[in-house]
């Protein structure tokens, strides 16, 4: 994917500037070369990060590409057309756009990163980069020919500024590929490419120095010394976007990450591999998570007596609720979820993995502590007739409180006497005293529990603890006519997963208590035995 | 600014603030705020009281009951009678509000102490308090409510740069460290069964401990730890607001050994029970219960016996005046109120001094960065002439976003009357200003996270337990009833303390109560009428 050039315009020979390119010296001309090759390289990474942080952004990898890489030519065809409207002083011209374009596509990444977290119209800003950096990448070539059309002839001068064109453009989609994204990451490939730009510009003000007055010299590279300063910057503090060491947690590119009051989000995708991530902690998958929300919601679900009034405490995801509405009876939902940077993610990054719940009319969204939103409800509030508990792992304090007697107790006052209540309990099989601690608690607080457990291969053996108010027999099939319309669960399914294996079953643990969180310390005695 | 630097020094001690002063440069702006505290210039008109002949024409109200004091003694008096049906009772309070040093405050995000903040569970032999508790819905089914357990992580301590678990800093502690604080522990286990709560229930050996000072007490069994010493004298300036070298041994062995019995619940020490707004909730409670048969803003000027009952002579906060005529009179002030407005009782005022306290609550947007073990309940600054802050937030389980922390400044001075007029020197901005010094060192970039700071002097905070403050036990057998008028008030005690404050109330009440009823006086709980011992 090469620059396409425009024909060398052959109305602006005659009538170009009195200095010409006749007196730039063989030396001048090889370095021109190589910047042709670094401008060919920096135009297809722009081009690529275009496309790249459109897809992971907006999904869809063959859309986002093909629209991206269109607009871009198209762009560059623009560019091309308009350097013929450059009369005189091609140089200075070059080494503007040179500046330009150091200044644009280098902070190109970051620019729709950060437009990713707070612009509404993501696209606008998107496209118009994507035209503006077009536009410029389709101005350097050329302006480059015009100037060396003096010192070559037309055969050469073709031959040589395309071979280096498409050396340049090989050079960056394999290192794009191979090297920049995995080590630098998208922000900085984009900053290092900036860098190179304003690079050339400075180069351009040695080779083309015969051409260019002292006043112009001097500017070019005070303003080339003050881009690459800012893009220096920037890629040193590319940290407070999404860093290199970060990247490195993940399997697959980070498309997007916060940092709000309460969490790290992460978001990475790979090609129809959306994941989410809390403080560094998967919390989905979109290749699996299908058997991890059906696994949560239906059992409850289908236990209970009515469907008609569901809460759900965290899951600001959205992806439990989507399995929650595909109960016809439900009439009211309430999410109460700690952070709003995690709902509004999710409206907009998961919405059609969520089949766009967090938008349904039925929902009430709450963004508070559930510990203290449960606490402060009125008691006589109309109870719930299932309580679905979903919440990361307990490995502080913080979350720790949230399974404990006290907040069973307080979500019990919540749930209806013939509902049902289920709980995300870490795994039985690697934190087997985590999740017996879990269940152990919901029964000192007086509830009666039915555990079971799922496959979920990017977690493992991932357990539950379904509970009602009073003695039951764990449910035999599914509500709502749901056999045979999910993926995972089936009527056959269902009561296989309150069987357990002899490496998970109960073990005697201490119940998790406010003023003595055993839980936190099962899970982090597990997980560090784990990590040995 | 160097009147400001000086006025740092003379609230946090030189040491300290040379130990902050690479700051020359201008610190960020003291954050704005309210002083508040109680009432002084009404407070200070018992200096020169209007003679008793000024009520000669006042109104005069009959009343079966007076108490004067609406602190958390007076509000167990009351409350102790309104469960027993008497209803013919008004309590009076000078100051708008009731509930002395365990009052509270609140905001939109949550309530908050300006005081004393916890509870130690009580043995179960102090039925009265556990009653309370159980009607309070904080014990109940045979255990403390979990919710108002301290919620873990209780404590931490700011160490050389970070946070770490627990209050002793275990962080690199040598060997011989360690082997003093086992073996401070297996002291302080000999003397568990002499100790309890309340105080007048204690054993009454080792009254020659009484007569050393906790320090005297360390060095004599070779504790040097400086580590130790730093906990011990934490503990001190804590529950006393004094010195190891000015606390009594027998009140730091009290402190150490009261908390643990041969109860269940209370076998390993005694679990803290909290609120968010601390011992406000408490006074709240009893309060409730009182309901509306209290003023506040009515200053009781003269207290006094004659053949038609006790006097209650009142001033208002806009100068009218009101005699209360009453058959039974509980005064639950401090010795240093009470011995003025009741002249005729000839209360001793030997061994009764009061210490004075600053207590700064400051309002957070946001939490601050910090490092090493995440945050606490209770978090203490080693080395810092501060006690470090609670947490109000903490207990309901607001982990994160804003906040409200309690900040305590006690003034350990070896003559209380000096850290009392240091602390009436100190405006808004000093005290302000002192507080961020000390969180600054543990969070860098509090400054940024705090919207407002208020500040509550307190001038007589608790009573002090002094070397010899058990005036060679005499101090147990202290009379509280003088004909109908009965004392109740923590300093009784000598610890201003919730149990010794409720205790001395329901004390008081029985007492009245049994003589309404026509019930003997019950000699077991009530100590008989004689003179105090001469020192």
């Amino acid at each position: 994917m090469a620059e396409p050039i425009a024909p060398p315009d052959a109305a602006s020979h005659a009538a170009s500037s009195p200095p010409s390119s006749a007196s730039l010296s063989p030396g001048a001309t090889t370095l021109l070369f190589v910047t042709v090759l670094v401008i060919a390289t920096s135009g297809l990474v722009y081009e690529l990060l275009a496309g790249t942080v459109a897809s992971y952004v907006l999904g869809d990898s063959v859309t986002q590409f093909s629209t991206t890489i269109g607009t871009y030519l198209f762009a560059m065809g623009i560019g091309s057309w308009l350097s013929r409207f450059v009369k005189g002083d091609v140089a200075r011209r070059f080494l503007e756009v040179e500046l330009a374009a150091a200044l644009v596509g280098g902070g190109s990444a970051p620019l729709l990163f950060l437009g990713f977290a707070r612009a509404e119209a993501f696209e606008v800003l998107l496209y118009s980069l994507i035209v503006v950096i077009g536009t410029l990448v389709g101005l350097e070539i050329p302006l480059l020919m015009r100037i060396l059309k003096e010192r070559l002839a037309f055969e050469e001068l073709v031959s040589k500024v395309l071979t280096f064109d498409y050396i340049g453009a090989l050079f960056g989609s394999v290192l794009f590929a191979l090297l920049f994204v995995p080590v630098f990451g998208l922000n900085r490939t984009s900053l290092f490419f900036g860098i190179l730009n304003a690079g050339v510009a400075v180069v351009g003000t040695f080779a083309l120095r015969p051409l260019l007055d002292r006043g112009t010299v001097i500017r070019t590279r005070v303003i080339a010394a003050g881009i690459a300063a800012l893009l220096v910057v920037g890629f040193v503090r590319a940290d407070e976007l999404t860093t290199w060491t970060e990247q490195d947690l993940y399997d697959d590119p980070i498309v997007f990450a916060t940092q709000s009051s309460y969490q790290r989000i992460v978001v990475t995708r790979h090609d129809a591999r959306t994941s989410l991530f809390l403080n560094g902690n998967l919390q989905f998958s979109s290749v699996d998570e299908h058997r991890y929300h059906e696994a949560l919601v239906h059992p409850a679900m289908s236990a209970a007596a009515r469907r008609e009034r569901v809460l759900i405490l965290g899951g600001g995801d959205g992806l439990a609720l989507r399995e929650v509405f595909k109960h016809g009876e439900v009439r009211e939902v309430t999410l109460v979820d700690l952070d709003p940077a995690m709902t509004e993610t999710a409206a907009r990054l998961f919405a059609d993995l969520a089949q766009h719940a967090l938008e349904d009319p039925r929902l009430t969204l709450v963004n508070d502590d559930a510990l203290v939103w449960l606490d402060e409800r009125a008691e006589d509030a109309a109870p719930f007739d299932v309580v679905i508990v979903d919440f990361p792992d307990p490995n502080h304090f913080g979350l720790g409180k949230l399974y404990t007697s006290r907040f069973y107790r307080l979500a019990r006052r919540a749930l209806a006497d013939d509902g049902a209540m289920v709980v995300q309990s870490t795994s039985p099989l690697f934190a087997r005293r985590s999740y017996w601690c879990i269940e152990t608690t919901m029964r000192q607080a007086g509830l009666h529990t039915a555990p079971y457990h799922a496959t979920v291969p990017s977690f493992g053996a991932w357990g539950f603890v379904l509970a009602r108010e009073s003695r039951f027999e764990p449910p035999t099939e599914l509500a709502s006519a749901l056999d045979g319309r999910l993926r995972f669960l089936t009527n056959d399914v269902l009561p296989s997963l309150f069987v357990f294996p002899a490496d998970m079953q109960r073990v005697e643990v201490e119940p998790n208590r406010l003023n003595d969180q055993t839980l936190v310390r099962y899970y982090e005695a597990e997980t560090r035995e784990l990590e040995r | 600014m160097s009147s400001r630097r000086e006025m740092l020094r003379v609230l946090l001690g030189a040491p300290f603030v040379s130990l902050l002063a690479c700051d020359e440069t201008p610190a960020p702006r003291v954050p704005d705020g309210e002083l508040l505290g109680p009432d002084l210039a009404f407070g200070h008109r018992l200096r020169e009281p209007l003679p008793r002949e000024a009520w000669n024409d006042a109104p005069t109200r009959r009343v079966s009951v007076a108490i004067v004091g609406g602190g958390p003694a007076g509000l167990s008096a009351g409350w102790r009678l309104a469960r027993r049906g008497v209803r013919d009772v008004e309590l009076v309070e000078l100051e708008p509000e009731l509930g002395g040093t365990s009052r509270s405050g609140r905001s939109e995000l949550t309530r908050y102490p300006w005081g004393a903040h916890y509870l130690p569970l009580p043995p179960a032999s102090f039925a009265d308090l556990r009653g309370l508790l159980m009607e309070m819905g904080a014990y109940r089914s045979g255990a403390p409510a979990e919710e108002v357990l301290v919620r873990e992580p209780e404590e931490r301590v700011f160490f050389r740069g970070h946070w770490y678990p627990g209050l002793y800093p275990f962080a690199g502690a040598s060997a011989d460290d360690l082997a003093q604080l086992e073996r401070f522990e297996r002291l302080v286990e000999t003397y568990v069964g002499s100790f309890t709560s309340p105080f007048v229930r204690c054993a009454r050996d080792h009254l020659a401990l009484d007569r050393e000072s906790a320090a005297s007490f360390l060095d004599r069994h070779g504790f040097t730890s400086a580590r130790l010493r730093w906990l011990a004298e934490y503990a001190t300036r804590d529950d006393y607001g004094l010195t190891l070298a000015d606390t009594s041994a027998w009140a730091f062995l009290f402190y150490w050994a009261s908390r643990a019995s041969d109860d269940e619940d209370v076998r390993d020490g005694a679990p803290v029970l909290t609120w968010p707004e601390g011992n406000g909730a408490i006074v709240d409670h009893l309060a409730g219960v009182i309901g509306d048969r209290f003023r506040t803003r009515a200053l009781a000027t003269h207290v006094f016996e004659d053949p038609a009952g006790v006097h209650v002579l009142l001033l208002r906060a806009d100068g009218t005046r009101e005699r209360l005529l009453a058959d039974h009179a509980i005064l639950a002030l401090p010795r240093f109120v009470a011995a003025r407005i009741a002249p005729e009782l000839a209360l001793s005022r030997e061994g009764f001094e009061y210490g004075a306290w600053a207590v700064a609550n400051v309002f957070l947007h946001e939490r601050p960065d910090e490092r090493g073990f995440p945050p606490a309940w209770d978090n203490v600054l080693y080395d810092s002439p501060s006690l470090g802050y609670v947490t109000a937030t903490h207990q309901r389980g607001r982990d994160l976003g804003p906040s409200v922390w309690t900040w305590y400044l006690p003034f350990t001075d070896a003559d209380a009357d000096e850290g009392r007029a240091r602390l009436f020197a100190a405006e808004h901005g000093d005290l302000a200003e002192a507080c961020v010094r000390d969180l600054r060192r543990a969070h860098p970039n509090v400054d940024a996270c705090i919207e407002r700071i208020d500040v509550w002097r307190w001038g007589h905070a608790m009573v002090q337990p002094r070397v010899g403050f058990l005036r060679g036990g005499a101090r147990f057998d202290a009379p509280f009833v003088h004909g109908t008028i009965r004392i109740a008030h923590s300093d009784l005690s000598g610890f201003a303390l919730f149990e010794e404050a409720f205790f001395h109330g329901v004390r008081a009440a029985d007492d009245v109560w049994n003589e309404l009823v026509g019930n003997p006086r019950d000699e077991s709980a009530v100590a008989s009428p004689r003179a105090e011992s001469p020192t």
